[in-house]
């Protein structure tokens, strides 16, 4: 099958669906690889780059949709500034489509794409579960997005990240919150700490703490009880109490810091208001806020979407593209979680696609099947939580039942009990001779046991081959009676001799062997 | 040489075994250890063989230099990976040359004890010979295991307790049935019936043990050699010989404790065979995908990390990666990375059998480690490196109270950042038992030949 990038359109997006690496192992998966001329331009990636590794460069987008099977973008298919016509309606009858959607939010597209029959999957509706992570674009552009966000807010902060002293005056790091530590938050906190940031932390899902804290960033806790966690992963709408509760720390927090990098958001939903205007006003000049919702409406009350602003002497980046702006760097990763759904789709490598509705990572992504709306998915069987362990009690209570015939306290001394009454037993028949043997090799026993319970694990071995050379001390016995009359008895001893001395030179040499490699 | 002198020689050579084993308590003084051993076995010999009761010396000094030379040839030849190997027919040689001592003063008539003590004296002999036999067939077999001669399997007869302890049962009718008849100076076919019977108990016990707790059952037969000096010992009224005997036997003892102890399981159990044949639920069935990584990427992460452990299990052992780990482990060094190694008890075939490798590959033995040394520490490691282990790091062996291996100590890399599996296939591990490990989100597999991978990593690493 022909799978086709166009150059994207949307202004402003220089990211590009594939590259020269992705392409190459697409193909190996037996799929032709068609790209629209100069669409990698904006990333820094040439056609020629492209054709190197056998793709072949398309001219114009219009040749570049009709011939293609398969169409991968990067946004969601819209109106072609140039060529007066929607990319919609250039998409071919019944023809598949994979790009972000965002079907939640785009009712009229999934529509007109329902209409063209095509098959459509989102890359923004990947189900978040471990099996899909590699194609999960969400987290791989979210985490640009953390990265760039400090970068952006560096430029325009009007201090160093990092604190100095220097002959000239001492220079305080900078404080920097980052409100939802998702995968952009996290980005954002490691990137500002390696800067030399202070940097704190609030998320509303308790379990994210643990995250914060190892990457050495503080978690600000609020005095309130309530799961933020809703399903798969994500953070879900708060009470009002603890909304107020959350705000009250934000303001506080506010005239503190000098950077605030907000990444919170709730699926399908415009972005919590977490910021306010009077928060904004408590800030010190000079401070910035970067604003990663901006795209769902923005947390901050002032944002405005794609633009730098100042108010109240606070710089306000709304860029909704921070991705874009790293595009070769995001092109790679997206183009590489593209190649994992496609390794998904092609399962027999031969160039085709499955869209196997069974297969859950499939079944989650794919928003239109064959004219067919499927958006949106039965919720996902396993959420990050581990299920509860139901087997475990009952097979602790099995235990319990074998054990409670004897209790146990009695069965520790049976043993004992049993020894004792045999070395009586033993006692009262036993002559003097053999007591006297027995008292040795009942003493013996003991020195081995506090003598080998010294010997270091590492040791081991060589104690193995050093015993089995000891234990070649039966040859004494057999060195004995080598010299009986009776002929078979010598042979006997002789034989024993031989396999003793085997014995004791094997295992003494080996040893010796072995210590020798033990160095420091 | 007078009996006297003789006793006392006996008496320094035990105390010189005595210091042997206990100079292997570090490895500063477990190479004096080694020679003291030396010394106190050639006092021993040399007394005896001037003993009264030596006169010819033919056939003594022919054995003896035969059996040396035998005996030095090997130690000399023998790889470190087939040390288990190695242990377990010098076992069996201790079994034997038990069984031919107790023969030879079985037909020894020269002794003229009565009554009790004669009884005592017969009972040493046989029971002398039951416990050489069974080592002797036990550590035939289980070198055969080791060696792959027999599949490592474990061989489950149906009714297998009850056939043991029929064995067991026969063993004491014919115990009896032979001192009835030595009263009248016969008894050899009891004997020679009992003696068959120990070979087949020997074989079938080790046949029942699966190859995961082959440490356990080296170390055991290891512990059953020096009961069986020890008897020899009793039989031959020498002192010496029980000394050493009962140091043996309990050294092998304590290792085998060691060993169950390691993997979480009862001394009595892996006697009976059998692995996971228990009851139980069902283990939880491992779901989710394995992420692969390559050689290039592995270096990459190897140079990104501070803090390196490399795991090695038994499959380094067949690899012959040793070699490779080492030059690695130089070249992270030399870039001023901490590397270690985590050393699980029942990592290979025998106790220590890791340690004597990256000893051999000239590792320093410093930056090896026990597991309880470290397991705390997994957190502040960036890389740790899987190389042909399995069971001694499967998660499910804390958290799955159904699977096979539950409650065995593990090595618990996975709470470090990222481990590196290196894996031939994704076949199960010894045990028999699927592995969540791999499909963790912060594991990344590297499939193949251990040796062959390590040796691109290597090259990625100089590149």
């Amino acid at each position: 099958m022909k799978i086709g990038i166009p150059k994207e359109i949307h202004p402003g997006e220089k990211r590009v669906a594939t590259t020269p690496e992705a392409a190459e192992q697409i193909i190996k998966l037996g799929f032709s690889v068609l790209v629209e001329s100069g669409a990698g331009l904006a990333a820094n990636i040439s056609d020629e780059a492209y054709k190197e590794v056998g793709v072949e460069i398309v001219d114009n987008a219009k040749t570049l949709w009709k011939s293609a099977d398969i169409v991968m973008k990067v946004r969601a298919p819209e109106q072609h500034p140039e060529l007066a016509l929607d990319e919609i309606d250039m998409l071919s009858e019944g023809g598949r489509l994979i790009s972000f959607i965002w079907p939640a939010q785009n009712d009229v597209l999934m529509q007109k794409l329902a209409a063209k029959n095509a098959t459509v999957l989102a890359m923004d509706s990947v189900p978040r579960m471990s099996r899909a992570q590699k194609l999960d674009a969400l987290s791989s552009m979210a985490n640009i997005a953390g990265y760039r966000a400090v970068i952006e807010a560096a430029q325009h902060f009007g201090r160093f990240f990092t604190g100095q002293i220097t002959a000239a005056g001492k220079i305080p790091p900078a404080k920097v919150l980052v409100i939802g530590a998702g995968v952009a938050g996290l980005a954002a906190i490691g990137t500002a700490k390696s800067m030399g940031a202070i940097v704190r932390a609030f998320d509303t899902r308790p379990e994210v703490k643990e995250q914060i804290e190892s990457m050495d960033a503080e978690f600000l806790m609020l005095d309130f009880k309530e799961e933020g966690t809703g399903t798969g992963g994500y953070a879900k709408t708060m009470s009002k109490e603890f909304i107020e509760a959350e705000m009250a720390l934000f303001a506080r927090q506010a005239m503190e810091v000098d950077i605030i990098i907000t990444t919170a958001l709730i699926p399908g939903k415009p972005a919590p208001k977490l910021i306010t205007e009077g928060m904004v006003k408590s800030m010190k000049p000079g401070s910035i806020i970067v604003d990663l919702a901006a795209e769902q409406g923005g947390n901050c009350a002032l944002t405005e979407k794609d633009q730098v602003v100042v108010k109240h002497g606070v710089t306000i980046i709304g860029y909704s593209n921070l991705p874009s702006r790293l595009a070769n760097q995001s092109s790679q990763l997206y183009a590489t979680n593209l190649r994992h759904l496609l390794t998904e789709l092609c399962p027999e490598k031969n160039g085709t696609i499955n869209v196997n509705m069974d297969d859950e990572v499939i079944r989650g992504t794919t928003v239109i099947k064959e004219g067919k709306i499927t958006w949106p998915p039965p919720p996902p069987k396993l959420s990050a939580a581990p299920a509860p362990q139901t087997e475990a009690p009952a097979y602790a209570s099995v235990q319990e039942q074998k054990k409670s015939v004897v209790p146990d306290s009695i069965k520790q001394f049976i043993p004992l009990v049993i020894v004792g009454l045999a070395l009586f037993g033993i006692g009262s028949v036993a002559p003097a001779s053999f007591m006297t043997h027995f008292t040795v090799f009942v003493l013996a026993c003991f020195i081995g046991y506090q003598v080998i319970w010294n010997v270091s694990a590492s040791l081991h071995t060589p104690l193995m081959s050093v015993t089995n050379a000891i234990s070649g001390i039966i040859v004494i016995g057999a060195l004995v009676q080598v010299s009986a009359p009776d002929s078979n008895i010598s042979i006997l001893a002789g034989l024993a001799i031989l396999i003793a001395s085997i014995n004791i030179a094997g295992g003494f040499l080996v040893t010796r062997r072995m210590l020798e490699m033990f160095r420091k | 040489m007078s009996q006297s002198l003789v006793t006392m020689s006996y008496i320094v050579a035990t105390i010189l075994f005595i210091f042997s084993l206990s100079g292997l308590s570090n490895q500063e003084t477990a190479r004096k250890g080694n020679y003291y051993g030396m010394l106190g076995m050639a006092i021993a010999i040399i007394a005896t063989a001037l003993s009264a009761s030596v006169t010819s010396y033919a056939i003594l000094i022919v054995a003896l230099l035969i059996g040396g030379a035998i005996g030095a040839r090997a130690a000399l030849k023998v790889e470190m990976t087939q040390m288990p190997e190695l242990v377990a027919i010098m076992h069996s040689l201790v079994g034997m040359a038990a069984v031919l001592v107790g023969y030879a003063n079985f037909m020894d008539s020269s002794t003229n004890l009565v009554g009790v003590e004669k009884n005592i004296h017969e009972i040493e002999i046989y029971i002398g010979i039951l416990i050489g036999a069974v080592t002797f067939s036990g550590s035939v077999i289980a070198f055969c295991k080791l060696s792959e001669r027999i599949s490592g399997k474990p061989m489950l007869l149906p009714g297998r307790h009850w056939l043991n302890l029929g064995l067991l049962v026969a063993a004491i009718v014919l115990g009896w049935m032979f001192l009835q008849q030595t009263e009248n100076g016969g008894g050899s076919l009891p004997l020679w019936i009992m003696t068959g019977i120990a070979l087949v108990f020997g074989i079938h016990m080790v046949m029942a043990i699966g190859g995961a707790d082959m440490p356990v059952v080296v170390s055991m037969l290891n512990s059953y050699s020096g009961w069986a000096a020890a008897a020899t010992g009793f039989m031959l009224s020498n002192d010496l010989l029980i000394v050493t005997g009962a140091l043996v036997g309990s050294s092998g003892a304590i290792l085998s404790y060691i060993m169950c102890r390691a993997m979480n399981r009862n001394f009595i159990s892996v006697i009976a065979g059998g692995f996971g044949t228990g009851s139980g639920g069902e283990a939880a069935v491992i779901e989710g995908e394995v992420q692969p990584i390559s050689a290039d990427e592995t270096a990459q992460l190897l140079l990104d990390a501070k803090n390196i452990m490399i795991i090695p299990g038994y499959g380094m052992a067949v690899a012959q990666a040793q070699h490779t780990v080492n030059e690695i482990t130089k070249l992270l060094r030399d870039k001023g990375k901490k590397v270690g190694f985590g050393i699980h008890p029942v990592a290979g075939r025998m106790p220590g059998h890791m340690n004597v490798l990256l000893a051999e590959a000239k590792v320093p033995y410093d930056i090896v480690y026990e597991m309880d040394e470290i397991n705390e520490d997994w957190a502040h490691v960036d890389v740790s490196i899987v190389i042909g282990a399995n069971d001694i790091v499967n998660p499910s062996a804390l958290d799955d109270p159904n699977s096979p291996i539950a409650g065995m100590p593990v090595l618990e890399c996975w709470k470090g950042e990222t481990t590196v599996v290196l894996k031939r296939s994704m076949a199960s591990g010894y045990a028999g038992v699927g592995n969540p490990l791999f499909v963790l989100e912060n594991t990344r597999m590297l499939f193949g030949d251990a040796n062959a991978t390590m040796q691109a990593v290597l090259k990625a690493l100089k590149g």
